[in-house]
């Protein structure tokens, strides 16, 4: 098991390594110069030259690389073009708003993802599981950006019972905090819920007919129990998996919602950026997010390793 | 193939797909033939709600609406066609080299997908929109590099079981080429995962233009897509609702056609799926 963990944690630093790299450059390979961006339209070459020195954008790739780890490492990601403000404390300021946003789409992913799949699996080839079914399908289709209009046309153009967009700090005031983030959320968390359900349909499916279920069954355990305590367990692992491979979604999710809804989170800042060349703040988004995919990739690993033992003991996952 | 074809056709849902499909295929086609000009604007029926002249209404120029949800279609046709063509004719040479030669260019190539896949799908296609520009090809090209990691993964797998097949091995018994192997026994066998992956890579594709453009960061005005026309629909969302209601609603339908037609093929093609 520890085994596992080592290699997992390995490969986990290499893809972040390369990851950086291939940011390093991927910023250096946006069209304009970001000297002459910062200087401004009517700079002089040598305002250019002194900006490009004092940025060390003058050193060559190798030791600039160096020069951008050793920064970021010590929490240094420069300073926004647009207000000057030090990179970080953006950071700082707008992930909390996206991480409420997305657990608060996860939670309602999960509940209604999980309860509708177990629902169908059980009442299978019946009204229930084509409704769950016909909702999966449609879930999967239906674009985030595209939901979100019509949920704020249908809730706050028609009905008036929610604002159209706004956002208020939870620690300023936590009801109108949640009023405002409830449609968002739950129009990020709907292509969730579609995902999951198919996934724990499926899974629930496999477990209800396999043996252990029926042994479970014939021993007298009432239905709630065969159900939640052996079918549903075994199909846990699936779900784990299927959170984890879709935690990139999330991020691309709350991207678009953030956009529609007017939310000043980490999805907003990171579409503001590209729109503005903003290449500090690009540079720094592209980096956390993939070493937050990675991380809880690497959490996913593990934690389906100990669900299962089958990998635990083989020692791996994939190949 | 017509056995195939007979048991694909006794399914409802496949078929449903198919004919979804085949609608905003000549929608995209046919559709900018019949509907004229999307950029003629009509200054007397500015947010007009649908009539028998504007059947989907007009926007906040004048423009007839159906107009531009025709051509968008074939926006929307090109970039997740396109996107993965490229991502095939890029992503399936490098799986069936990384497959066959796996000892050496294995490692490298399989390190490098799984550096592309610590990106999310949207961030890496932010991304590289941002370095080649807004604009269709960029849309193309970055949604095409954001699915060479899945195909890369996908013909690699099919050739690491394939090469292991006994038809491979009495090839080799018989002296044949690796190019031989390659073309004749490895890339056909590889033929119907990839199809099966086209149906879900197309529709992601096309989410993915209407999504870029949407953000300001695809196609750009006054060429109608309808991520585009979601965009100016915002903004005129209580006065001329209509507008946000049929691009995000062809976009469900097109997505939806293409996911029924891939659950349909994968039954179909892969013999351990079916029941």
């Amino acid at each position: 098991m520890l085994w596992f963990i080592l290699r997992r944690c390995g490969s986990a630093v290499i893809v972040l390594f390369l990851g950086s790299v291939l940011i390093f450059l991927g910023i250096r390979a946006l069209p304009g110069d970001p000297a002459t961006v910062m200087a401004g339209e009517e700079a002089s070459p040598a305002v250019v030259a002194a900006i490009r020195h004092e940025f060390g954008l003058d050193k060559p790739l190798p030791a600039q690389y160096v020069d951008y780890v050793a920064q970021t490492l010590t929490g240094n990601l420069g300073r926004s073009t647009q207000d000057q403000l030090p990179v970080i404390d953006i950071i700082a300021e707008r992930l909390p708003v996206t991480l409420e946003l997305s657990a608060l789409a996860m939670l309602i992913a999960i509940v209604i993802g999980v309860g509708a799949g177990i629902v169908a699996a059980v009442r299978r080839g019946r009204l229930a599981d084509y409704v769950a079914t016909g909702f999966g399908l449609a879930g999967l289709s239906v674009p985030h950006f595209w939901l979100g209009l019509l949920g704020i046309l249908l809730f706050a153009v028609t009905w008036r019972v929610l604002p159209a967009s706004g956002y208020v700090p939870f620690t300023q005031d936590p009801a109108q905090n949640l009023q405002r983030m409830i449609l968002p959320a739950l129009v990020l968390g709907t292509g969730f819920a579609a995902i999951l359900m198919r996934q724990t349909r499926a899974a629930m499916l496999g477990a209800l007919s396999a043996d252990y279920v029926r042994t479970a069954r014939s021993k007298g355990l009432s239905e709630v129990k065969v159900v939640g305590a052996h079918a549903l367990r075994n199909s846990l692992t699936t779900v784990v998996t299927v959170l984890g491979l879709q935690l990139g979604a999330l991020i691309s999710g709350a991207v678009v919602t953030e956009q529609i809804f007017v939310i000043p989170g980490f999805g907003k800042l990171t579409v503001d950026a590209v729109l503005t060349r903003n290449y500090p703040v690009i540079q720094a988004v592209v980096l956390i997010t993939v070493i937050g995919y990675v991380l809880v990739n690497l959490l996913v690993d593990i934690a389906y390793a100990f669900l299962n033992p089958r990998i635990r003991l083989s020692g791996g996952a994939h190949d | 193939m017509t056995r195939l074809w007979r048991r694909f056709k006794r399914r409802p849902m496949p078929m449903a797909g198919l004919v979804l499909v085949a609608a905003f295929l000549l929608l995209a086609l046919a559709g900018p033939l019949v509907t004229g000009d999307p950029t003629a604007q009509d200054y007397l029926a500015t947010l007009a709600p649908p009539s028998a002249a504007h059947p989907m209404g007009t926007d906040d120029l004048g423009r007839d609406a159906f107009a531009r949800i025709a051509h968008g279609a074939q926006v929307s046709l090109q970039a997740g066609v396109l996107s993965t063509l490229l991502a095939m004719a890029v992503g399936i040479p490098i799986g069936l080299v990384a497959g066959f030669y796996r000892r050496w260019l294995d490692p490298v190539v399989m390190r490098l997908v799984d550096v592309t896949l610590a990106f999310p799908f949207l961030v890496f296609a932010v991304g590289l929109a941002a370095i080649i520009g807004p604009s269709l090809k960029g849309v193309v090209l970055a949604l095409g590099f954001a699915q060479l990691p899945a195909v890369i993964r996908i013909t690699r797998g099919e050739v690491l079981a394939i090469r292991e097949m006994d038809y491979v091995a009495a090839a080799v018994a018989d002296g044949a080429g690796d190019g031989h192997i390659i073309f004749r026994y490895v890339l056909p066998n590889c033929a119907s995962p990839l199809i099966v992956q086209a149906t879900v890579a197309i529709p992601a594709a096309i989410i993915g233009e209407s999504t870029l453009s949407f953000l300001g960061l695809g196609v750009q005005p006054p060429t109608p897509s309808w991520g585009v026309m979601l965009t100016t629909a915002q903004q005129y969302l209580s006065d001329a609702p209509w507008l946000a209601v049929w691009p995000g609603l062809m976009i469900a339908l097109a997505t939806l056609g293409f996911n029924l037609l891939g659950d349909g093929l994968r039954d179909v093609l892969d013999p351990r799926s079916a029941r």
